[in-house]
């Protein structure tokens, strides 16, 4: 590069035979232009393919396999042509300095001081209401957001079991007292909200008969669980996800998101992983009819911890 | 005018056509004529790439991008954002007659009726992928090799929000087909929205457009994920790769490469050829992959149920560090004042996260605190002399992928028939102790590495030792073998400036002139 030179600067040098990287085909000379060739018809056809499994919708597998197999194709010509039959240099350019001079950075802060103070006096005072008015703005412009969606209130703490609710599987179908024999399990609701999602996904409880007679979890729940009918809510206290997997034997409930495990003879007390408390117990009754009723709805609020719970 | 691509109409459209590049030249001419594209054209024809392997890890992500735009596309055509229950009458017979969303009916009818539809979700979902893997594995190369200095900070902040919002993306696009598994993905991110303290009830209430589940949230995911985010990230790609051609490329020390230059092959022909066979490559991995390999399998999960659940339920890969930090954190439920705190939530899926992407963005300025390093840096560092950034990074990795083989505790238990218990207090021990190994190791490795280094790209000359007859050993060099005297070749200089007669240069920033080691500095 010399500095006599002005006008367009000269070319890269075009690719000649000599180049190191180019032997190969210095060598075998068309070998490797029959290469690509073959391997663009190659691809050529394997894409006519996918057009055939395309048309006549052919198995999944066949779309992909010529789709893939064109693709393969098409690259691998394309490169070999890159890597074999073009000038690889190595060339080396010259980078720029990014940075300006110290003159055309003062210019630069110059002209954006002093162009907006020629005739201002009170540019400081105009620029602060400015831009108190876009403050106020963008907090005005969160008041939409406010529609995103109801608030909470009391919703996150209650569920609609009641005194008395009949206790329903998903068809709807009561809970007689002898449905469920021991070591049975069900996920019932409250009758009535057995086919929303919406009281599906806070209502879920999970009925387990770990046994044939009356079983106390905890102390105060004497009568919660009769003939050995057991109800817990089936949102995890982990995540909220249903507590789905009930293992016999060691008479647990284990939550398949996290593998917390609850007591189900013990008041569902987490024995083991990140869940913090106790699954609720549903203190349960059966009516004249012998089906299973709530004694009442739950005593704390259902499902994972926020801010607000106490 | 019109452009001169046609018959030549007029004595001057003639005579361009004649001239030494003939119809392309007169075409060249009349664009420059209107746009001023042939000088700047040239020295983007010009531009040179540096050729070491690693830096086509960034063009994977770039070609999975194009990829999921363009299966993603396909997709939209097909899929319906939204909850409102339907009765299943498709092709799929096992869901025949079944109560299912739109969202999860729509998805099924496109894996299964329309055509190539499988193909489309599979290569989209493998893409996703892929994407993220390749954008963590070139996040990786350019901070084990100090790319991400000055001044090249900005673009290490563009590319962190890029991964983070991939992460985001891809979370939320296979949360749309409403199936059990993604459905019981939304559930958990309720529950980690919910942990956040003070606000985390009206969050959670905001972004589901009520209590857990409402309708809203498919068709608030499905806008986020096919216009706000690809926008978003079509954006900052464009950035990223605007910033890339103006600061140009980094590269490995070796021969004639210095901090003010930049040696490798040209934009035009060779690394567009190279390039474009490289997006058919990628291509062709996703088409085999989405064609060959079941990724997703819908309809065999069947309608997300809030009362439903499935075993070894387990997110997309790289959300998995996140799920397995969820099932190794202890129970520490904080109760008091009225209030409760979800740690056990609120530590691993915000705090967590939160630190270790702090962490990420500002690498950059933290290592700068310990270096006090504030010069312009073009030349990348090989990781072993840099022992303690190598180091801290090896023990950040290993802390995710620890994390993310804790997110398989349960199968881990199925597997080797242990029990839970035991792999969990396992991986609780190991999330301390494998970073801790993984940096110190890396460490004493690198600093191993330093004392035997030989020159760069040159392979160590074998060693024969052979026992002379008084019995002693010696050891001579032995022959050169295929390889061994590799050298590397000279680089040709491009010309890149025209220089004015008074010396100074009229194209590049600023005034530069040659120093006396004929290379170019400002005129300060």
């Amino acid at each position: 590069m010399s500095d006599e030179q002005h006008e367009p600067r000269a070319p890269l040098p075009v690719a000649t035979l000599d180049d190191p990287q180019l032997q190969f085909s210095a060598k075998h000379p068309r070998r490797i232009e029959n290469l690509i060739s073959l391997s663009f018809l190659l691809g050529m056809i394997c894409m006519g393919g996918f057009g055939a499994a395309f048309w006549q919708n052919w198995k999944p597998w066949t779309l992909g396999a010529t789709l893939g197999a064109g693709m393969l194709f098409l690259g691998f010509g394309v490169i070999s042509w890159g890597k074999y039959l073009m000038p690889q240099g190595p060339f080396v350019e010259e980078r720029h300095v990014l940075a300006s001079t110290e003159a055309e950075r003062d210019a630069m802060a110059g002209a954006i001081v002093e162009r907006g103070t020629v005739v201002v006096r009170s540019r400081r005072m105009m620029l602060g209401l400015l831009g108190g008015a876009l403050g106020v703005f963008s907090i005005v412009a969160i008041i939409p957001l406010r529609a995103l969606g109801n608030l909470p209130k009391t919703t996150l703490t209650k569920t609609n079991w009641r005194r008395g609710s009949l206790v329903v599987d998903s068809n709807g179908r009561p809970v007689h007292r002898d449905d469920l024999q021991p070591g049975g399990l069900l996920t019932v609701f409250p009758a009535g909200y057995e086919t929303n999602e919406q009281t599906q996904a806070v209502d879920q409880t999970v009925l387990i008969r770990p046994q044939s007679d009356n079983l106390v979890t905890e102390p105060g729940r004497d009568t919660w669980a009769p003939d050995g009918y057991v109800a817990y809510s089936k949102v995890c206290t982990h995540l909220g996800c249903p507590v789905g997997l009930y293992e016999e034997e060691l008479k647990i409930l284990v939550c398949p998101c996290h593998q917390s495990i609850f007591n189900v003879l013990d008041g569902a007390v987490p024995k083991f992983g990140p869940a913090p408390r106790p699954l609720p117990q549903l203190p349960l009754y059966f009516d004249g009819s012998g089906y299973l009723r709530a004694q009442d709805g739950y005593d704390q609020p259902i499902g994972p911890g926020y801010w607000e719970r106490s | 005018m019109p452009l001169a691509i046609g018959k030549p109409r007029t004595k001057r459209e003639a005579k361009a056509a004649q001239g030494p590049y003939g119809r392309l030249g007169s075409v060249i001419g009349e664009l420059d004529d209107r746009l001023g594209i042939a000088k700047g054209g040239r020295t983007f024809l010009d531009k040179i790439f540096p050729d070491h392997w690693s830096f086509m890890l960034g063009e994977i992500a770039l070609y999975s991008f194009v990829i999921l735009m363009v299966t993603g596309v396909y997709l939209t055509l097909y899929y319906v954002p939204s909850t409102a229950e339907v009765i299943y009458h498709g092709v799929y017979a096992p869901l025949r007659g079944t109560r299912v969303t739109e969202a999860y009916a729509s998805t099924v009818n496109l894996s299964f009726a329309v055509r190539a539809g499988l193909l489309m979700r599979q290569m989209h979902h493998w893409a996703a992928d892929v994407f993220l893997g390749s954008i963590v594995i070139h996040m990786a190369r350019i901070f084990f090799t100090g790319a991400f200095r000055k001044p090249r900070e900005l673009n290490w902040t563009i590319g962190m929000t890029l991964m983070l919002l991939s992460l985001a993306n891809g979370f939320i696009g296979y949360s749309l087909p409403d199936d059990l598994i993604s459905g019981t993905g939304i559930r958990i991110l309720y529950s980690i929205v919910l942990s956040i303290p003070l606000v985390g009830s009206y969050l959670a209430f905001f972004i589901f457009g009520g209590s857990y589940p409402g309708n809203e949230i498919i068709p608030r995911l499905f806008i986020i994920h096919v216009l706000v985010l690809p926008v978003i990230l079509a954006a900052l790609i464009g950035a990223h790769l605007f910033l890339l051609v103006r600061q140009k490329h980094t590269q490995f020390p070796g021969k004639g490469k210095t901090e003010h230059n930049v040696v490798g092959s040209p934009m035009f022909p060779t690394f567009i050829a190279k390039t474009t066979g490289f997006f058919f490559m990628v291509t062709a991995v996703l088409a085999l992959l989405g064609g060959l390999a079941q990724i997703n399998p819908i309809w065999q999960f069947g309608q997300y149920r809030p009362d439903k659940i499935s075993y070894a339920v387990q997110p997309d890969w790289y959300m998995g560090w996140l799920d397995g930090v969820l099932r190794i954190m202890p129970s520490w439920e904080f109760t008091g004042f009225g209030h409760t705190i979800p740690f056990e939530v609120f530590l691993p899926a915000v705090v967590f996260p939160g630190i270790i992407f702090t962490l990420c963005f500002g690498w950059p300025a933290i290592e700068r605190i310990f270096t006090k390093d504030t010069a312009i840096h073009h030349l990348l560092d090989r990781p072993r002399d840099r022992p303690k950034r190598t180091a801290a990074g090896a023990a950040v990795i290993a802390l995710l992928f620890t994390c993310f083989g804790a997110s398989a505790t349960d199968v881990l238990a199925n597997f080797f028939n242990v029990s839970l218990n035991v792999v969990l207090w396992t991986f609780r021990v190991l999330v301390f102790v494998v970073p801790i190994l993984a940096g110190f190791i890396t460490w004493k490795i690198c600093l191993e590495l330093q004392h035997g280094g030989t020159g760069l790209g040159q392979r160590k000359r074998a060693m024969v030792v052979s026992r002379t007859a008084a019995g002693e050993y010696v050891a001579v060099p032995a022959d050169v073998r295929p390889g061994d005297e590799r050298h590397e070749i000279d680089a040709v200089p491009v010309p890149t400036h025209i220089d004015l007669d008074d010396g100074s240069v009229e194209v590049g920033a600023g005034n530069t002139r040659p120093d006396a080691d004929g290379v170019r500095r400002v005129i300060r």
